[in-house]
């Protein structure tokens, strides 16, 4: 039971772990990006529509990330060129992802693909308990494991990381150290922006495969509440994304079992969880251990003195 | 100043993603000799949803064969409640003089709009009030939903059938009752189990519920969800499923056994007919399988011959009239008689059900 369970937690969070991973990448640099959820839309229609005509799966996930690339590429315009309001330019991206996959997507409704497919991993897919759930998955779980590692060293173990740091907690000592503050915030908006779209592609290429409008379901929010929740760690990120997933599992399988708690307080779970991790999260703020990048929501104009 | 042209920006926004007006482009003129219907349409959903609004626009487009019947305007994702009547009102300004409002939500707007525009017909989908000028229309999804409960019956080998449930209203409640009733009565045995996702529509839920409920050992899956994320689950564990809404069997082309549909077309071309010839008068129309506002989607090669010939027999009885699936004895899920041998449940009990029959595992969220 535990590892049916585990496995659910892992294919329900995962489509949150992408999101929430590009939100952070987004944030360090100190951009708030709250077209999360238009920006999974947008993967997710690319990616199954890319995945349909050419019938490849990678095509489908490198069109994802090339579609949010671009979408992302719009609010880092506002942002960082035009030093317009974060706010929103964001909740523009989201509406703007949610009205134009609606018109774009309408002849992919109805139309089906082969999905990922599981891929047990030799040696560790044999594990007691955590094997199955972890290692006899998708490509694009492993993937999203990689990435958790990849942005955690790029953030703690490169120079390029640093800088981007810096520029989130102080575009103006970056700037005066000779980081190009414009355009590192440019790529960090686009690239993170990408891993969304990917989050989207789970959706629409391996949970189910399929394209129907909206349907991300409000997954993008719940991303957006996480990277504060995960202290904008990739690694906490991964345990944010997989408690909410694991949540939502058990609350459906408590069901399935005949439990006699009431479905409407099963489901109130996720959203409850939701609260607390904002609760919690602003009180390690007050106490001034909060991880948030110092300068984040701020456009920064280099001949702004301050 | 800034937050001032922010905040205009966001409510200017907000305003031109409200609703999404589809206009349909003009045909070649028709002869105008007689009453020229102009439909308008009211959607809850998007029509690309694959399930609600889809069926609705398809019975949309079929009513659009009729020659007096001018190009129809549909306008999907309207949000329901008190903003709805706005929408309907701008139908009214434009000409329609036919207008079908799709979802429960947009009853009172309906009759509110109706009150002050006596010439235009309203048709209200699902609701229970009615005035002079605006009717009711809804199916009897029971009849099919039981013959769809008397294949998984039979083509259940645990006896665990899965019900991914969308939400604890009375539609949804008849139709795990319906199917309950025609699964034991082909296999006394059969349990259903049912797990309420509170979704019309989030996939990645609905599967995740249908997996759950294979977890437990349940080899046929139906649900009540407009989309086809309960097929892709059957299909991809092995077990068979029975669809909703719309014929969806090329999510999965072996899983798939059946499906209880709409063909919402029976009522739209009728009530075109009656306006344009000045016999329509306002009624509640709650029709079935007789009518063919609802049916059975044809059976796949699954289904074998002999239990396609037992639901097709009780098919032509519901039809006939002489079989009813909501005819006693009935007890609840404590085994208690709730209708006695010889009486039949009236429609106000089926608009009102909100318990489930003995054979139904599973609680309704109060």
């Amino acid at each position: 039971m535990l590892e049916i369970l585990l496995d659910a937690t892992v294919r329900a969070g995962t489509p949150i772990l992408f999101a929430t991973l590009g939100a952070i990448i987004n944030e360090r640099a100190g951009i708030i990006n709250l077209g999360i959820e238009g920006l999974m839309l947008i993967g997710a229609l690319s990616g199954f529509a890319a995945t349909f005509v050419s019938g490849n799966l990678l095509l489908g996930v490198a069109a994802a990330f090339a579609a949010a690339f671009a979408a992302g590429s719009i609010h880092a315009l506002v942002c960082v060129q035009l030093r317009g309001n974060q706010i929103v330019s964001g909740l523009a991206l989201t509406m703007f992802g949610v009205g134009c996959t609606a018109l774009f997507g309408r002849s992919m409704v109805g139309q089906t693909i082969d999905g990922f497919e599981r891929h047990a991993i030799p040696l560790l897919s044999q594990l007691p308990v955590i094997g199955k759930a972890f290692f006899n998955q998708d490509w694009l779980i492993y993937f999203s494991f990689l990435l958790v590692f990849k942005i955690w060293f790029f953030f703690y173990r490169t120079r390029w990381g640093l800088e981007l740091r810096t520029i989130g907690e102080n575009p103006a000592a970056a700037d005066a150290c000779g980081i190009p503050v414009n355009l590192y915030r440019f790529l960090a908006i686009a690239c993170g922006s990408g891993f969304v779209g990917i989050g989207g592609a789970y959706l629409s290429l391996a949970s189910t495969p399929m394209w129907i409008e909206n349907m991300s379901a409000g997954r993008g929010w719940i991303a957006v509440a996480l990277v504060i929740f995960a202290g904008w760690s990739s690694v906490r990120a991964l345990f944010g994304a997989y408690l909410f997933g694991g949540i939502t599992a058990m609350q459906l399988r408590f069901q399935a079992m005949g439990t006699t708690i009431s479905a409407h307080i099963l489901q109130m779970l996720p959203y409850i969880f939701t609260i607390v991790v904002l609760v919690v999260s602003t009180l390690r703020l007050q106490k001034g251990a909060s991880q948030q990048p110092g300068n984040l929501g701020q456009p920064y104009d280099r001949e702004d003195r301050k | 100043m800034k937050k001032l042209c922010a905040l205009l920006a966001v409510l200017a926004l907000l305003t031109a993603c409200s609703s999404n007006e589809q206009k349909p482009v003009e045909s070649a003129a028709k002869p105008a000799a007689e009453k020229q219907i102009k439909a308008g349409f009211i959607y809850v959903g998007p029509v690309g949803d694959a399930g609600w609004t889809w069926a609705h626009d398809q019975g949309r487009i079929a009513m659009e064969k009729a020659d007096y019947v001018q190009p129809s305007t549909f306008i999907e994702s309207v949000p329901e409640g008190a903003e709805s009547a706005r929408v309907i009102n701008g139908l009214v300004q434009k000409g329609h003089n036919l207008i079908f409002t799709t979802s429960f939500g947009f009853m009172d707007a309906t009759l509110d709009v109706a009150s002050k525009n006596k010439d235009v017909v309203f048709m209200h989908c699902s609701g229970y009030k009615t005035a002079d000028n605006v009717g009711t229309y809804f199916g009897r999804m029971y009849e099919p939903r039981y013959l769809s409960g008397i294949v998984a019956g039979k083509m259940s080998k645990s006896n665990i059938i899965g019900y991914v449930a969308a939400f604890p209203i009375p539609e949804v409640i008849r139709g795990i009752n319906a199917f309950t009733l025609g699964a034991r009565s082909v296999n006394p045995q059969a349990e259903i189990k049912v797990v309420w996702t509170q979704t019309w529509f989030d996939p990645g839920v609905e599967r995740d519920a249908a997996d759950s409920l294979l977890d437990v050992g349940a080899d046929v899956l139906t649900m009540h969800q407009d989309a086809p994320a309960t097929l892709q689950a059957a299909e991809a564990r092995g077990a068979y499923v029975i669809g909703y809404n719309s014929d969806m069997r090329k999510f999965a082309p072996t899983a798939f056994l059946t499906a209880p549909i709409w063909n919402w077309e029976a009522v739209y071309t009728k009530t075109a007919e009656e306006v344009k010839n000045g016999t329509w008068k306002s009624q509640q129309i709650w029709w079935g399988m007789k009518e063919n506002l609802v049916q059975l989607a044809p059976f796949s090669d699954r289904v074998t011959p002999e239990v396609q010939q037992l639901a097709n027999e009780k098919r032509k009885a519901i039809i006939a009239g002489t079989l009813h699936p909501f005819s006693g004895p009935l007890k609840d899920q404590s085994g208690k008689e709730i209708v006695a041998a010889g009486s039949t449940l009236d429609d106000g009990a089926l608009l009102g059900m909100n318990w489930f029959v003995e054979g139904v595992q599973g609680t309704i969220p109060k």
